[in-house]
């Protein structure tokens, strides 16, 4: 009897940590769909809020998705090629710069948009322009890319692999293409859905870039939050758990595949 | 093809000297194994010939008169088998083994034929459209063999081609490779540290020793006429006889063994089948133990040289362990090579 009780105590305090997180978002999401968060459920249910959010800020979500995607595509220019070059030359010159290209993970978003507005905040057509927001948000994700790509890289006998696409008559960009990034495509589809879920969700550096033309989607929810009634930030909040879910879902899926292809 | 090497040689950046200059000449349709043990050299001469590795200044290579020592491993249509195969894991096998083809920008409809061609030769009829992770350890060594000889290649390297591959597989491996290779009819050149694969596979075997061809030859020359006691250690497994050479005499603690001559500044070696039990010999010697191996017994044998001999003994019964026996080698059997040379 009390051995059961002991043995269930860690699943009771899962539990309410769980509920203690839970609630919260349960409520938050329940006052986006109410017609009247003070007058609670009895007042009705309603998709209002939910279209009133779409319609003032579809601007922002489109924004937001339009940096992720772009965030992505210079992530993967940038990233899949550094991680191969850092790859194939494993030596500690590699290992330095690997840290380099890890920095911006250790500094606080803050600190980092600080310094691009110094050094080009004075650049009236850059510092306005979705492409200062998207330049903070490449430095921010690169990292992630990188190493997700290189665990993959890590993993394979690269040098030999591509030594034999060399001895069937395969140049070096034949070998990128063929060998290199299908073998790497675990990681780098890992590292993709890392970047773009980041940069959907990333708030602190946009916060400091973003102008009140440019707001991304997190910025436009602290916005409706000090400025639109509770119902219409609820139904943002809604909003945001919609789109950033299910891409949550899938980098958690595709990192575990990636890490599965690693053993 | 005819391959020509002079003064090749490789110092590997930290002062590593892989190879000492060395000069190797091929024949058109020849296959040479590479001997030796593990760090020797082999797999940087072979890499080297493939163009994977940069030899030292002054070093030519030459495909069929024509200098490729600059040219890099794409453009000297080679055909390369590694120890670890490097079979793509993102391609079926007809993919593995049709790359080749595909660099050279045959048509399809070739490649396809010529594919088939070479994955009915390889014994591989049913395993074209399998990924490489559901293939065996021999079936995954005839496609890394296919898809090397697809796009018909000048010159074939294989680096211990069968080494990934368990003890009983290796044996019938071997003789398969060796019909394969003829069937082909092309100039190979095959590294291995195991000298019945270098003897079973190729016409003739350069036996390397610490960077250095100790001796090239015939597996019949090497055998029998070994340049330096590291060869005939080598190829044979001979042993050497340990004691004071007195004119043509050999002073043994086990008793006075004749030479086929004089043999001041040499060592004496002899192998397993050379040495007889024989009543009348001049050599005594205590049996240590006795292997019954089928077509003969194993006998070790201490007190004739200072370490122990290995007898290889045919006949209906042997000697017990414990028992004192007399031995004989017949003077021409003798392996008297110069001393200090290649260890
Ligand atoms: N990239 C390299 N850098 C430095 N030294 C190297 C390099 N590759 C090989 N060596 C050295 O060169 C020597 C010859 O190496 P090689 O690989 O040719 O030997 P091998 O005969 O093929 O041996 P094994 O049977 O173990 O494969 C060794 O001492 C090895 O340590
Ligand atoms: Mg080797």
């Amino acid at each position: 009897m009390l051995k059961s009780i002991t043995k269930s105590i860690p699943r009771i305090v899962t539990l309410l940590a769980c509920a203690f997180l839970l609630i919260p978002i349960i409520q938050s999401v329940l006052a986006g769909l109410t017609v009247n968060y003070f007058r609670g459920l009895s007042s009705g249910l309603t998709l209002k809020w939910v279209a009133r959010v779409l319609e003032l800020y579809s601007g922002s979500i489109l924004l937001s998705i339009w940096i992720a995607l772009a965030c992505l595509v210079v992530t993967l220019i940038l990233g899949v090629p550094a991680a191969y070059a850092l790859a194939r030359n494993p030596g500690r010159a590699s290992r330095v710069l690997e840290e380099f290209i890890s920095l911006p993970l250790a500094i606080p978003g803050l600190a980092l948009a600080l310094a691009l507005l110094q050094l080009y905040g004075t650049l009236q057509g850059f510092r306005t322009s979705w492409t200062f927001i998207l330049v903070g948000h490449v430095l921010y994700t690169l990292p992630f890319m990188v190493r997700s790509v290189l665990s993959v890289l890590a993993a394979i006998d690269l040098k030999v692999l591509e030594e034999g696409a060399a001895s069937l008559g395969a140049g070096p960009t034949r070998r990128f293409f063929d060998i290199v990034v299908p073998n790497a495509l675990p990681g780098i589809l890992a590292g993709a859905l890392t970047v773009v879920t980041l940069s959907i969700g990333e708030f602190n550096l946009t916060w400091m870039l973003h102008t009140p033309y440019l707001k991304t989607l997190p910025v436009g929810l602290a916005d409706s939050y000090a400025s639109m009634r509770l119902e219409v930030a609820s139904a943002y909040t809604l909003v945001f758990f919609v789109m950033i879910v299910p891409l949550l879902m899938a980098m958690q899926w595709a990192s575990a595949r990636a890490q599965r292809i690693m053993q | 093809m005819t391959l020509t090497l002079t003064n090749i040689a490789k110092t590997f950046p930290g002062g590593v000297k892989a190879l000492l200059p060395t000069d190797l000449e091929i024949a058109k349709g020849e296959i040479v194994s590479l001997l030796g043990p593990s760090g020797c050299g082999k797999s940087t001469l072979l890499r080297m010939i493939a163009g994977l590795e940069t030899p030292d200044a002054g070093a030519k290579i030459v495909f069929d008169g024509k200098d490729v020592t600059r040219q890099s491993v794409e453009t000297r249509k080679i055909g390369m088998v590694f120890q670890s195969y490097a079979l793509f894991p993102n391609m079926s096998v007809r993919g593995n083994i049709g790359y080749g083809l595909k660099m050279q920008k045959l048509p399809k409809s070739e490649i396809e034929a010529r594919v088939n061609e070479v994955i009915a030769l390889c014994r591989l009829d049913g395993y074209a459209d399998r990924a490489i992770t559901a293939l065996s350890g021999g079936q995954r060594q005839r496609v890394a063999l296919a898809r090397a000889m697809a796009p018909r290649p000048h010159v074939l390297l294989l680096d211990e081609p069968l080494s990934a591959l368990d003890a009983a597989l290796r044996g019938q491996l071997r003789d398969e490779l060796a019909l394969l290779l003829r069937q082909f009819g092309i100039t190979a050149i095959f590294v291995t540290h195991d000298q019945n694969e270098a003897m079973a596979i190729a016409d003739r075997v350069a036996v390397m020793s610490q960077g250095e061809v100790a001796q090239i030859g015939t597996p019949e020359a090497l055998y029998r006429k070994p340049a330096t006691g590291f060869v005939a250690r080598f190829v044979g497994d001979a042993m050497p006889l340990e004691g004071r050479v007195e004119g043509d005499q050999l002073h043994l603690p086990g008793g006075i063994l004749p030479l086929p001559g004089p043999a001041a500044n040499s060592e004496v070696l002899v192998r397993a089948e050379d040495i007889r039990i024989d009543p009348q010999g001049p050599i005594t010697a205590r049996v240590e133990t006795v292997t019954f191996l089928g077509t003969h017994y194993r006998i070790a044998l201490s007190g004739a040289s200072d370490t122990l001999l290995i007898a290889r003994h045919s006949g209906l019964s042997a000697p017990r362990q414990g028992e004192t026996v007399r031995l004989s080698v017949a003077p021409e059997a003798l392996l008297i090579l110069p001393k200090g040379v290649a260890a």
